[in-house]
């Protein structure tokens, strides 16, 4: 049974937690509106490019000249995933929830006996992933220094992948992250950035209809544009993922105040009745001591 | 007064501008366009320079973009820039910044073409700096 102070003690160190919890929780609440926004206008740019390459590929007949990028390799046998996590933690399962995921491809491809390469971005995701597949992982991109995701960060980590790909690296690329449906929901995916889909161009295509001029020419500005594409793919990825860290946070904090109130209550609740036995036990004593006299 | 079309200004982290336009100067990859209402569809590589914009109401704005495409069309032109700041904001050290990038770049080419297509954009940058 512990004592009165001890009980003082242990509410008091429940209390300082929940603080920190509602803290954590307020400044994710305020971070995630404005990972939000910022998911938000990138939106546009992705669109656009999304309609431009759609319109592109179907002017470009497939020759040898379009670009590897899109086409393949056309083989299977090297895969590059490219996992994106968090740099930090106590956010929930969201970056259990993408190691997961990237977990069962690595196991399901290493299975059908292909070769796998990891890139980390994200300190957490390593961490995670390096105890089980160390040899694996051929880099990491750390971002724990840029407080606000640019385009430039992805544009890096794209250069460094279409570098790797020029070099025979990989095959196919496959990028982690998390999508951000809600505040309580975030769904870790999977998608191929290498070599670009282009099942639904075709759709795309439609709406542009017009014959295009095309300045220099058509290869150059597919040339051109699949590198940045893959760049815009990584950056709305890496908007996503701290949309969804941000909400994850907020959630896992949420809960953890919540928690922290309720060992409050019951903590209050018991030292409590221990002072009223104590009261009740001493008087029991200054009672029994009239009596006897 | 002129016709006017829908001339966007897209960089990955927002859309900069949206409004209909009078005329737009954009710097094509194979020399400076003027694109008006009507204009036939084109598609073109920007290089990095400065985009300039009448809009319909008669102000002229003019932004600095750093490569990226431009899909006109005869109602629409839709400029996708990779990084476009507006004249007044740009930040001259940046600039400088990415210029000594390149020459270092330039200095680490190994082929002939990489050498000259570095080179040019290297060309273009400096153009750029002595025009903001």
């Amino acid at each position: 049974m512990p004592s009165l102070k001890d009980l003082r003690n242990r509410i008091a160190t429940v209390k300082a937690t929940q603080k920190i919890t509602k803290a954590m929780q307020m400044v994710a609440a305020a971070k995630l509106r404005r990972a939000q926004e910022a998911a938000e206008a990138a939106r546009p740019y992705s669109q656009r490019m999304s309609a431009v390459l759609g319109n592109i590929a179907g002017a470009v007949t497939e020759g040898h000249d379009t670009p590897h990028l899109m086409t393949g390799t056309g083989e299977d046998v090297t895969h590059l995933l490219v996992v994106c996590t968090a740099e930090r933690g106590l956010c929930g399962g969201f970056n259990s929830q993408i190691a997961r995921l990237a977990r069962e491809r690595i196991n399901a491809l290493q299975a059908e006996g292909k070769e796998i390469k990891i890139l980390c971005v994200g300190k957490k995701g390593y961490d995670i992933l390096k105890r089980q597949y160390e040899s694996l992982i051929i880099d990491r991109v750390d971002l724990r220094e840029v407080k606000r995701i640019g385009y430039s960060d992805a544009d890096t980590i794209a250069k460094q992948i279409i570098d790797l790909f020029n070099h025979g690296g990989f095959d196919i690329c496959t990028l982690f992250y998390s999508e951000f449906k809600s505040v309580i929901s975030q769904i870790p995916t999977a998608q191929q950035i290498i070599p670009a889909g282009t099942g639904n161009s075709e759709a795309e295509q439609a709406n542009g209809g017009a014959v295009y001029e095309y300045e220099p020419d058509a290869e150059t500005i597919l040339n051109d544009l699949i590198p940045r594409n893959i760049a815009v793919q990584i950056f709305s990825a890496l908007l996503e993922n701290s949309a969804s860290e941000q909400g994850a946070r907020m959630s896992a904090m949420d809960s953890a105040t919540r928690n922290a109130g309720e060992m409050i209550d019951k903590l209050t609740l018991s030292y409590n009745r221990q002072r009223q036995a104590q009261i009740t036990k001493e008087l029991i004593e200054i009672i029994s001591g009239a009596e006897a006299l | 007064m002129a016709d006017s079309f829908n001339f966007e200004l897209v960089s990955p982290e927002r859309l900069l501008l949206s409004e209909a336009a009078s005329e737009v100067i954009i710097p094509g990859a194979d020399g400076d366009m003027t694109v008006m209402a009507n204009h036939a569809p084109v598609m073109t590589n920007v290089k990095p320079g400065i985009v300039e914009v009448k809009s319909a109401s008669g102000s002229s704005n003019r932004y600095v973009v750093f490569g990226g495409f431009a899909d006109i069309l005869p109602d629409g032109c839709t400029v996708l820039a990779e990084s476009a700041v507006h004249v007044d904001d740009i930040d001259r050290e940046a600039l400088e910044q990415r210029i000594q990038n390149t020459k270092e770049d330039l200095q680490d080419a190994k082929t002939d073409a990489e050498k000259s297509r570095i080179a040019e954009h290297l060309d273009n940058l400096t153009t750029l700096q002595s025009a903001v």
